[in-house]
């Protein structure tokens, strides 16, 4: 058969394509690549854009180097980091123990239907906001600072963590559960110990991914004042030191990869 | 008989396990406590913080309707644009980057280093950092926004394809080598049909985060409707902030909805 296909013959009578063509499918990918081109065309992209920007961007990438190492500056730079790393922390640990008792709440199968309704609709609300505009409103609330940007980081570790908890306890084996109940035990029993143990590995994956997670977005919260690492790049940046721009670019990179090697290892222990 | 077994105290994890975890719990905690010491907060914000807060939300509300026509509802649009074309984008690059990944179709070991390098450093450079760099290229507007969205994904979606074509069966594949096919067909017939699922599930959430990372873009000057934030919140007008916070809610919602229900169809 592949012979006949391969020489332009039809496939015999009676016999069909072994992979006949989709073509509600390939109408969709053709509907797609028209989109892309309209979309393109509104959001001004063009070639010639391309090609104006790319000596600007050599420019740019130019002034980059070297980095700037002065002694003042790297001292800044190592206080923003810091300040960077304790909001991920603190963000982290006051987030996780909050989504505790919002993920219990949230769960279909513990909880009565407006509660876990409720707590569902919580948690979809602290997710759709990415942390940066949170911050914005917390610097608005408290001033600027380290202090914005915990909060605002809290609220989005709820999001993440209320939810995976709550699905991880809608996963878990109810038999477990039964048995403890059948002791006699009170709720709070039966939670340590016929629920926790079963959720608690794939817990602590998830909370050390949000450790990740906040570390990165610690570095960004300072762009709206919510302190960290973000206020140092983004004055560098908007007073063209490109320069030390890099540096600190280099900096949050850096402790991004340190960051992600941690929580793998995190995750490993607690596998 | 019975003594011995009862002697014998069982435990659930090992001796390493157990040290293991208990050093985890330890640095966690020593972090912490790191952290709050040294970490600054101003006192003399936080005393009026609930007036500033109440009075945060009395300016919020009502909403500013009329400039959802003025401004928002263009800007919208160009979220949605810039997250839709950045997934693309980023689909367009992952793709060979995921193959060149992947360690069962590509047998070089430095090729595969060097694209995993290039996967994990996309990826560790945040949006708003790439937006900063394309802003300084190109000139504010969405083009810059669309690339740093897109960049910013590579990573993420050549990992999951490359992680998906890694656990392909090896099988079908071996069938197909034995009878000769060329390595374009042993591709798109052996290959594509096995990660085709996971393929759509990834372009589909990262689409789905794009969109929720595009709404910050404007901060920066990346385009779409985070300028319309930046504006409103530079002029202290809070009733267009609330507006716009209240669009993105409901963008962000209906995106959900809208994922869920393609993977479903789809997977």
């Amino acid at each position: 058969m592949t012979e006949r296909r391969a020489i332009g013959l039809p496939p015999p009578a009676g016999r069909t394509l072994a992979l006949p063509v989709n073509w509600p499918r390939r109408l969709a990918y053709i509907g797609l690549a028209f989109y892309a081109i309209y979309a393109a065309s509104t959001l001004d992209v063009s070639l010639a854009r391309i090609a104006r920007g790319l000596p600007q961007g050599a420019h740019f990438l130019a002034r980059m180097w070297p980095p700037n190492t002065e002694a003042i500056k790297l001292d800044l730079m190592r206080q923003g980091l810091m300040e960077s790393i304790e909001i991920a922390v603190l963000s982290t640990f006051f987030g996780i123990l909050l989504s505790l008792p919002l993920g219990l709440l949230a769960a279909r199968n513990l909880m009565p239907p407006w509660v876990s309704w409720t707590a569902r609709t919580l948690t979809a609300l602290f997710r759709s906001f990415n942390s940066v505009i949170v911050a914005i409103l917390f610097v608005k609330a408290i001033g600027f600072g380290a202090l914005a940007g915990i909060l605002a980081l809290i609220v989005g570790t709820m999001g993440f963590i209320s939810k995976l908890f709550a699905e991880a306890i809608e996963e878990v084996d109810l038999k477990q559960v039964e048995a403890v109940r059948a002791t006699g035990a009170s709720f709070a029993n039966v939670l340590i110990m016929g629920i926790l143990p079963q959720v608690m590995a794939r817990f602590a994956g998830f909370s050390a991914y949000q450790l990740d997670s906040n570390l990165r977005n610690s570095t960004m919260v300072g762009i709206v004042g919510g302190g960290g690492i973000g206020a140092a790049l983004f004055t560098a940046y908007q007073r063209f030191d490109y320069d030390y721009v890099f540096t600190i670019l280099l900096a949050i990179i850096a402790i991004v990869m340190v960051s992600e090697l941690v929580s793998v290892q995190i995750r490993k222990i607690f596998q | 008989m019975s003594g011995a077994i009862g002697q014998h105290r069982w435990q659930r994890f090992s001796v390493q396990q157990r040290l293991a975890r208990f050093t985890a719990y330890l640095s966690a905690v020593a972090a912490v406590v790191w952290a709050a010491r040294s970490v600054e907060i101003i006192p003399e914000f936080l005393a009026d913080a609930p007036a500033q807060t109440a009075d945060l939300f009395r300016r919020m509300w009502p909403f500013d309707w009329s400039y959802y026509g003025r401004e928002v509802h263009a800007a919208l649009i160009e979220t949605i644009h810039i997250a839709t074309l950045g997934t693309l984008l980023a689909i367009a690059f992952a793709v060979p980057i995921a193959l060149l990944a992947a360690r069962n179709i590509t047998p070089s070991k430095t090729l595969n280093l060097i694209a995993t390098f290039v996967l994990v450093a996309t990826r560790s450079i945040n949006t708003l950092l790439w937006a900063l760099l394309f802003v300084a290229i190109f000139g504010p507007g969405a083009l810059a926004g669309m690339l740093a969205i897109g960049f910013h994904s590579i990573g993420f979606v050549g990992k999951l394809l490359a992680e998906a074509l890694e656990e392909t069966p090896r099988a079908p594949i071996d069938a197909l080598r034995a009878t000769g096919a060329p390595p374009a067909s042993i591709l798109s017939k052996g290959y594509w049909p096995a990660v085709e699922p996971s393929f759509w599930g990834i372009a589909l959430l990262r689409w789905d985060i794009n969109i929720r990372e595009s709404a910050v873009l404007g901060l920066v000057g990346g385009g779409g409707i985070g300028m319309a934030l930046d504006t409103a919140q530079n002029n202290l007008y809070w009733d267009q902030v609330g507006l716009v916070l209240a669009v993105i809610f409901a963008v962000v919602i209906v995106t959900e909805i809208i994922t869920s229900t393609i993977r479903e169809r789809l997977i």
